[in-house]
């Protein structure tokens, strides 16, 4: 069933207008019950198991139960993101665990900048093609070392195919 | 509670609002492309108060292919020339690319990917001391970093590894942060761009686009000057290899259903290439990368009896020179050799995993193994978790065990190692031949803008320019933004004037949900009913024929003219069908849309491989009835457009132009 929900930790984000794994599945699966407050994955054969709600589910209700089509039960990866690293802990069928930890950013979160630093480039630079922070460091961008330009006159040159569809 | 007429609703459909919005760019998508056109827009359009609205499908923080992550960068040119980096694309792609849009990305990419490690993507170095690798954390507390000259670590000759669970957080934040850093920029999130607006008064020009929110009952009719196409590419347009619950594993997202082609198709753009596909040979199921296995691991892959399948096969690539004979061996061909294998009944493939860890081990210290282990766990974990999840179902430790190997189904893009999509403007420079610029000439020479005027593409959607990836397709929706925000400085007085009006507009998006209403008490059971069709069962239906019909897996990609043919009048009718969708709920209306944009992917698919009249990408698809590649013919783009009025398509040939000399490869 790809991601599935515990029903005893999920708490439907605790009544918000929004829930967190609603929120952020790129495939618009996850969906809130509001009668039983519990969410689930309405459409588990369009899952990617891409993780992004596992990751994101504030009281860590859901997992991942890979695809029954190729995948033999109780095989697990299971992380914990915090706000620089992610741990995995993964459960092999036949009990084997194995736990790594890998750094996911080296900034603290929300602080993107998206001008990288720099001023605004000079509006009348619009006309180059110098991308911003290339027209703020004064960078001009390659022209090809060398330049052939030749043109390949080759049978099929001319043919149409004209076809009417519904 | 009745049996009869029950299900499990989602969010539920009800009379809409309509939501009408004018702009001067509009951005489609909210992935890689996405997020570096926002970037760069901003900066340009502040200083003129050029509006901006950005609509995505799900959430930016994890949409698009990244939203998983990815463990590397596949374009930074570092110390390489983006002229060899052409020389690369051109041979991967067999030969027939546009140079210019190549070159360009090439010229640029590097300075997307010191943003990236800027906002804090951890990139992996080689420490200066030791020459060891350092993961991405470490190096920044050594404050190595590429602007500052550190060398990251190459798993080949063009792609630098990265920690990169976070890739796509990282990026959307920085876009996110430069949207709502400008007062008149706008981000709609959960919106669902259904098809471009055209206008009404001027031939040949996009006025913006519809759309409709997938979490409230409201229809967004968005008239803009420019609008921006980075929706990505295509999946699940052919039946997967996985048909119950694993129909979502495919390796491309499957929320991608190829909106840009439709919407290019629709508008009467030109589409370039559609004849290509990409078909990645991957780990068997799960789907997992090989490529750090092959190039960082050095791991080699054989067939059920020990052969190496691509030394094997040394002759056979020779009668496709000479692209089988270059530095750089094109992707399809590596497939074509498995192919072989696999049709003879050789094999499963393997990727010896195992061997290749072993031979590391030798040369290591149980630490530093330990540590190698661990970053081929990662590799995994970062971009594609079920093959993780697979190996623990299967209690594969790769260091003790080998894995299959295997081609997936066919996906469309245009920025892997495929190069499907629009045909596009490239740089208005001296150096780009005219063949390049005159179609472009009577509505001006926007770089990345398609053949309407004011409908751009950027990232998968464009087609002839593969190997983008990640990087060069944020950079690449840099340069579209850049080239927007002229053209609307230079179309100033242009007032966005839809040919519909809203009502027509709100009955059109909304029309699947109508008819449920209509005809859903018709029979006891919605699922089947004689007035409509579910969009499950037309995604069925245009799986199943592109399968057999068009070249899918079960027919080893294979086809002819006959059998393109007879798939063609069996679309017609899906087609046909596909306007009697019925929708239940919100989710489902986005279905119904997601169909619709399949289906146009598909017939465009379909008509390029029949008027291409050889087989170009042996190992993508075969034309039995024309098997060789053949360069004194057919070495030349295919164009295709249809035609609203007359629902005609057109396909032509069109000049390939060799920019960059000789050698083929780099
Ligand atoms: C499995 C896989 C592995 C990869 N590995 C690597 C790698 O290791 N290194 C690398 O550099 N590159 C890699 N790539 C390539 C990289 O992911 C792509 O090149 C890149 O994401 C393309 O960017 P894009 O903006 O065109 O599309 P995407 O990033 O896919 O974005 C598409 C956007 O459009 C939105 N959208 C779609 N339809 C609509 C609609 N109708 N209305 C509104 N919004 C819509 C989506 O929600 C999404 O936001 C990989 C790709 C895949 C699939
Ligand atoms: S995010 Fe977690 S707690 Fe919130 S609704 Fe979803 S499963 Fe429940
Ligand atoms: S794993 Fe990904 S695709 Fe599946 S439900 Fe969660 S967020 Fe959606």
């Amino acid at each position: 069933m790809p991601s599935y929900v515990n029903p005893e930790k999920c708490d439907g984000c605790k009544g918000g207008d929004k829930t967190v794994c609603m929120y952020i599945c790129p495939n618009d699966l996850m969906i809130l019950d509001p009668e039983a407050m519990k969410a689930y994955n309405q459409e588990p054969d369009q899952c990617w198991e891409c993780y992004s709600c596992v990751k994101s589910c504030p009281q860590g209700a859901i997992s991942v139960r890979h695809y029954a089509d190729f995948a033999p039960l109780h095989g697990t990866c299971q992380p914990m993101r915090g706000t620089t690293d992610i741990m995995w802990t993964i459960k092999f069928r036949n009990g084997v665990v194995l736990r790594f930890k890998y750094p996911t950013r080296t900034t603290p979160e929300g602080s993107a900048d998206p001008n990288v630093g720099k001023p605004d480039p000079d509006p009348a630079l619009i006309n180059t093609n110098q991308l911003f922070t290339q027209a703020v460091d004064g960078i001009e961008p390659k022209k090809p070392q060398a330049v052939l330009n030749k043109k390949f006159e080759v049978g099929a040159l001319g043919k149409t195919m004209k076809i009417k569809t519904a | 509670m009745p049996k009869i007429w029950s299900y499990n609703p989602g969010l539920e459909c009800a009379e809409p609002e309509i939501v009408e919005k004018e702009t001067d760019i509009l951005i489609v998508g909210g992935g890689m492309a996405a997020c570096g056109a926002a970037v760069e827009a901003v900066k340009w359009a502040r200083p003129h108060g050029l509006r901006i609205i950005l609509c995505d499908k799900a959430a930016m923080e994890r949409s698009g292919a990244v939203a998983m992550g990815l463990s590397a960068i596949n374009t930074y040119i570092g110390e390489n020339t983006p002229d060899d980096y052409v020389r690369m694309v051109r041979c991967d792609l067999m030969g027939i690319v546009r140079e210019d849009l190549v070159f360009d990305v090439g010229r640029h990419v590097d300075d997307t990917v010191h943003c990236f490690e800027e906002w804090g993507l951890p990139i992996w170095k080689k420490d200066p001391q030791t020459g060891k690798t350092l993961d991405g954390a470490e190096a920044k507390a050594k404050g190595l970093t590429l602007k500052a000259g550190a060398q990251p670590v190459r798993s080949g000759r063009w792609q630098i590894m990265i920690n990169g669970e976070s890739y796509k957080v990282i990026v959307a934040e920085a876009a996110k942060n430069a949207l709502a850093g400008y007062d008149k920029a706008e981000i709609i999130e959960r919106c669902f761009i259904v098809r471009p607006l055209l206008d009404a008064n001027e031939p040949n020009r996009c006025a913006g686009a519809v759309g409709f929110s997938v979490r409230e009952n409201k229809i967004y009719i968005i008239k803009a000057n420019a609008t921006l196409l980075a929706t990505g590419g295509a999946v699940n347009v052919f039946r997967p290899r996985s048909i119950g619950e694993g129909k979502g594993r495919a390796w491309y997202p499957v929320w991608n259903p190829g909106t840009g082609y439709a919407m290019c198709a629709q508008i009467g753009a030109k589409l370039v290439l559609m004849e290509n596909r990409f078909i990645p040979a991957r780990f068997k199921d799960g789907y997992g990368p090989v490529g750090a296995w092959f190039l960082l691991f050095k791991a080699r892959a054989t067939n059920a009896f020990g052969e190496d399948y691509v030394a094997k096969h040394k002759d056979e690539l020779k009668k496709f020179a000479p692209y089988g004979e270059a530095t750089h061996i094109g992707t399809c061909l590596r497939n074509h050799a498995m192919l072989i294998e696999m049709e003879a009944g050789r094999g499963p493939i393997f990727m010896h995993t195992e061997l290749a860890l072993q031979e590391a081990a030798e040369k290591m210290d149980k630490k530093e193994f330990k540590h190698l282990v661990a970053e081929a766990w990662e590799d995994f974990l970062d971009m594609c978790v079920t093959q993780a999840g697979l190996w623990a179902c299967l209690n594969i430790e790769p260091e003790k065990l080998p894995s299959e190997i295997m081609p997936t189904e066919p996906y469309l893009l245009g920025s892997h190692a495929g190069c499907a999509g629009a045909w596009v403007c490239g740089p208005d420079e001296d150096w780009v031949p005219e063949e390049y610029k005159a179609p472009w000439r009577e509505i001006g020479l926007y770089n990345r803008m398609t053949t309407v005027k004011g409908l751009f593409c950027a990232g998968d959607t464009v087609g002839a320019s593969g190997h983008k990836f990640s990087s060069g397709s944020h950079v690449e929706g840099r340069i579209a933004a850049k080239a927007m925000v002229k053209f609307c400085l230079d179309h100033k007085d242009y007032k966005p004037t839809p040919k519909e009006n809203p009502e027509e507009l709100k009955k059109e998006i909304y029309g699947p949900w109508y008819r449920f209403e209509e005809f859903k008490n018709a029979t006891t059971a919605y699922e089947v009913n004689p007035n409509y069709l579910l969009p499950r069962h037309i995604q069925d239906r245009l799986m199943k024929l592109m399968d057999e019909y068009v070249a899918g897996a079960s027919t080893f990609y294979k086809t002819n003219k006959v059998m393109l043919e007879r798939g063609l009048e069996l679309l017609k009718m899906l087609k046909e069908d596909m306007e009697l969708a019925a929708a239940r709920d919100l989710h489902e209306l986005m279905r119904a849309y997601e169909n619709r944009h399949r289906v146009w992917t598909a017939e465009a698919h379909l008509l390029h491989i029949l008027f291409r009249e050889e087989t170009r990408y042996p190992g993508y698809f075969y034309r039995t009835d024309f098997p060789n590649l053949d360069d004194a013919n057919w070495r030349c783009f295919t164009l295709s457009s249809y035609n609203a009025e007359t629902k005609e398509w057109t396909l032509e040939t069109y000049p390939y132009v060799q920019i960059i000399p000789d050698p083929l490869g780099p």
